[in-house]
């Protein structure tokens, strides 16, 4: 029988890939471990392998080709004994005997049920994507000049700049060197600035968080990359109980001018244990800045702030994010202030408070919100602490009403501290109580359908604001 | 010739001078006597074994890749005699096992239904996680099997907790904790090293050395890479082990097996194996050549070299073409399942999150 390879998908985020060269051409016989294919994503170049084996009739995507979308058959493989030349067109000839025209004829059939039946499992995290462009940031000088970048290019570009300002600054973590990132932020970090400053550690997360704590106090600027901030928990005494509280108890003798950062949040169906937001944790503690932005602009300004600072920052990134292209000012030197909210759209109905990837679903809320009359303005904290309560409490003031977007658990969040600010210091603005929209309240189930029960949407913030406006 | 065998440390002379000081007497032991002796349907019933496990992941990285899968998927592929080797020597009505996130292997080799481990990698409600879990978080309380852990180095420090339980309740069992050379580089593994020891708490700890954590080698990762010998500091007995060769594996884990079952305290085995695939689905191993995997697939696949055992033995082509069809099958079959399986319910979402209600 027939089987049909298609374009798989080689990561949690793939849904279209080059297909940038075959290895093997019609007629040649394969075995299951065999390479096939060369395909690229925008991450890398892998490999698909065959797991069948067989002769490889006919190929149907030539190399070469760009965005081909995951699960079109690229091409079809000839089980043994087989005539790989019957898979090649419905208009086989006649002599190729009976058996093959039926074999044609059922491949396809084959091909198309499967299709339906076997629909590719949808993440809940795509309802986290949103295309919204954002306003312009007060913070960047009127006439700059505008180009786009990911924001996994901004996080690079802010750390490259940062190493060739400061000579003290170093980047170290797991996969950050030769491999490039475990997510390519630190690509071409190596080649650029070589192995005493760009330092693959081993799977030792305490250890390494340790160690980079030390390098600070000892008078180096670390940049200590978390492959995620769930590893970071390995580590988290050293964040704390080391970084965090020196200055104080040293009476302001000892500083830890450190930056520790990586993707941080729910990621694409990775499960409880690989899926968290660890804002409210940092952002509980004294002694801690704590940033998590949104677009490219935020967090090249703000990551070169951060290295900048001479107090210990926890820098926490989005995965889902790094591949979004957003619009990045063209400054020789972009540096953002630390602790300024930012308004990412003006409205006078009701204000919606978010920050990283939340973000983009308030302004696509907002959108929506637009459409039915409802005229909303986004506020993106960017800064988690020092948090600017000033710009919360001014916007409040204005539209006498809000609402809380964050993809994290709702129990003790920074949705619970907004609140909580806004009836200590604006109690006398608000004509509707603040509502907050969180994930569900339960560890991150695999499930793609529970996953998306669980995940925070647009359509969520949209409801949380029909209830405070009374519509 | 597995290539750890060739660069074997020949005698550790500084340890030697405590008389007692046991730590080469398992080594010894095995290298007097390499292999385990399998009769013919022993070793057809572990071959067996093995190739489920390498149509199983092959199968698993096919349904990845059209979708049907999601998140991070780590296949066991080139590692399946570990698992099966010294799964085989355990007494399942009372020993313990527990691994990392490459844990598909493991749940195979302990008979777990290959049908609710693909229905959980699918996310779908008959798995054995109902779906909740994912492929780096699958559990069988039943069969023992305490997990399918997604932080590195955490089930190392879970296994003793897992021997401390054996020993607490003088259950006779043996906990088998499994990490990788990566994971051997976290510090938890070495608290657990110092207190297992002191407690003689009966424990196999197995490293399985498949060359690279991720992306990196072990020599970029590690001082000492012969790993067996990280237990000396504790006085753990080491082991070294070629973790290509079924037969050997068996083998080694029996002499382990005896000693911590003597109430001796843990063992720590080191198996030199090698994966095929990538770390995970998405991860394009450009740290190594292809002719590197080729050169492994070539000359030290498990499966090959126990095929190889058996036509000796007198097995034909057409038997063990037999036993491929069947697995083959049995894939099939679990691969339909976990495709059919309707998701979860939506109120799953809410249970098991808290046992008791408050």
């Amino acid at each position: 029988m027939a089987i049909e390879l298609k374009m798989p998908a080689l990561s949690p985020t793939m849904e279209e890939g080059k297909l940038a060269r075959w290895l093997v051409k019609e007629g040649d016989t394969v075995a299951s471990g065999d390479i096939l294919a060369e395909i690229e994503t925008d991450k890398a170049t892998m490999e698909f392998e065959s797991i069948d084996e067989g002769t490889v009739g006919k190929l149907l995507v030539a190399e070469g080709t760009e965005g081909v979308k995951v699960g079109t058959v690229i091409a079809i493989l000839a089980g043994e004994g087989e005539d790989a030349s019957a898979s090649e067109a419905p208009a086989a000839s006649a002599d190729q005997g009976k058996e093959a025209p039926e074999q044609v004829k059922e491949g396809p059939e084959q091909g198309e049920k499967p299709a339906e039946d076997k629909k590719p499992a949808e993440s809940g995290t795509a309802n986290l994507a949103s295309e919204i462009k954002t306003a312009r940031d007060p913070e960047v000088p009127h006439g700059t000049n505008m180009k786009t970048s990911t924001v996994r290019d901004a996080l690079r570009d802010a750390m490259a700049e940062e190493m060739r300002r400061d000579p003290r600054v170093f980047v170290m973590g797991e996969e950050v060197a030769e491999y490039q990132g475990a997510y390519k932020v630190t690509q071409g970090l190596l080649a650029e600035f070589g192995p005493t400053r760009v330092i693959d550690t081993p799977i030792t997360e305490y250890g390494f968080a340790g160690i980079g704590t030390g390098a600070a106090m000892g008078g180096l600027r670390p940049v200590i990359e978390f492959m995620t901030f769930n590893f970071a928990m390995q580590a988290i005494d050293h964040i704390i109980n080391s970084a965090a509280k020196t200055n104080y108890m040293s009476g302001g003798q000892m500083r830890c001018p450190i930056v520790f950062r990586g993707p941080n949040g729910a990621a694409s169906r990775v499960g409880a244990q690989h899926s968290q937001n660890y804002g409210p944790w940092y952002a509980n503690v004294p002694g801690l800045v704590v940033i998590a932005p949104y677009d490219a602009s935020d967090a090249k300004g703000l990551l070169k702030a951060a290295i900048r600072s001479e107090d210990p920052v926890v820098f926490l990134e989005n995965e889902l994010v790094y591949g979004r292209t957003f619009e990045l000012p063209e400054l020789d030197d972009h540096v953002l202030p630390i602790g300024k909210a930012r308004i990412m759209r003006e409205g006078k109905d009701v204000t919606i408070v978010s920050y990283s990837i939340g973000v983009g679903l308030a302004l696509e809320a907002a959108e929506t919100l637009a459409g039915e009359g409802i005229d909303a303005e986004v506020i993106d904290l960017r800064t988690l602490r020092p948090l600017d309560k000033e710009a919360v409490l001014a916007s409040l003031a204005k539209t006498n009403r809000l609402v809380v977007a964050e993809e994290g658990f709702p129990v003790c969040s920074i949705a619970s501290e907004i609140s909580a600010i806004c009836m200590e210091e604006g109690f006398d603005n608000l004509d509707a109580p603040v509502v907050r929209v969180c994930n569900e309240d339960v560890p991150l189930p695999y499930a793609a359908n529970l996953e998306k029960l669980a995940l925070i949407d647009a359509g969520r913030i949209v409801e949380a604001v029909k209830k405070v406006t009374y519509r | 010739m597995p290539k750890a065998k060739n660069d074997a440390p020949v005698a550790e002379t500084a340890a030697v001078a405590d008389e007692n000081f046991a730590l080469h007497s398992l080594q010894e032991a095995l290298e007097a006597d390499r292999r385990y002796t399998a009769n013919k349907e022993e070793l057809l019933h572990l071959y067996e074994q093995m190739l489920l496990i390498r149509r199983f992941e092959e199968k698993a990285g096919q349904l990845y890749g059209l979708g049907l899968i999601g998140g991070f998927c780590h296949l066991y592929i080139g590692q399946e005699a570990v698992a099966v080797g010294l799964q085989s020597a355990l007494d399942s009505a009372k020993d313990s096992v527990i691994t990392g996130y490459r844990d598909h292997g493991h749940m195979l080799a302990y008979g777990i239904d290959p049908k609710v481990i693909m229905a959980e990698l699918t996310g779908r409600e008959a798995g054995i996680s109902k779906g909740k879990g994912g492929s780096m978080h699958m559990f069988s309380v039943e069969h023992r099997f305490y997990g399918g852990h997604g932080i590195v180095g955490a089930q190392v420090s879970l296994g003793a907790g897992l021997a401390f339980a054996h020993k607490y309740r003088e259950d006779g069992g043996v906990a088998m904790a499994y990490f990788g050379d990566g994971a051997a580089n976290q510090g938890q593994v070495y608290e657990s090293f110092n207190m297992a020891s002191l407690w003689k708490l009966p424990i196999i700890f197995v490293i399985e050395n498949n060359q690279y954590a991720m992306g990196t080698a072990v020599s970029r990762s590690s001082a000492e890479t012969h790993f067996h010998r990280r237990g000396t500091g504790f006085r753990i007995p080491g082991m070294q082990v070629d973790g290509m060769d079924l037969l050997e594996v068996r083998k080694a884990a029996e002499i382990a097996l005896e000693h911590v079952r003597g109430g001796n305290g843990p063992v720590l085995m080191e198996l030199n194996t090698y994966r095929y695939r990538g770390h995970s689905m998405s991860d394009p191993a450009k740290y190594r050549s292809r002719e590197e995997v080729q050169g492994v697939r070539d000359k030290r696949d498990p499966i090959e070299h126990a095929k190889a055992e058996l036509m000796e033995m007198g097995v034909t082509e057409e038997s063990l073409k037999e036993i491929d069809k069947r697995v083959r099958a049995q894939v099939a079959v679990s691969a339909d399942f976990a495709e059919s399986s309707p998701e979860p319910n939506p109120t799953e979402l809410y249970t098991d999150v808290l046992v008791e209600s408050y």
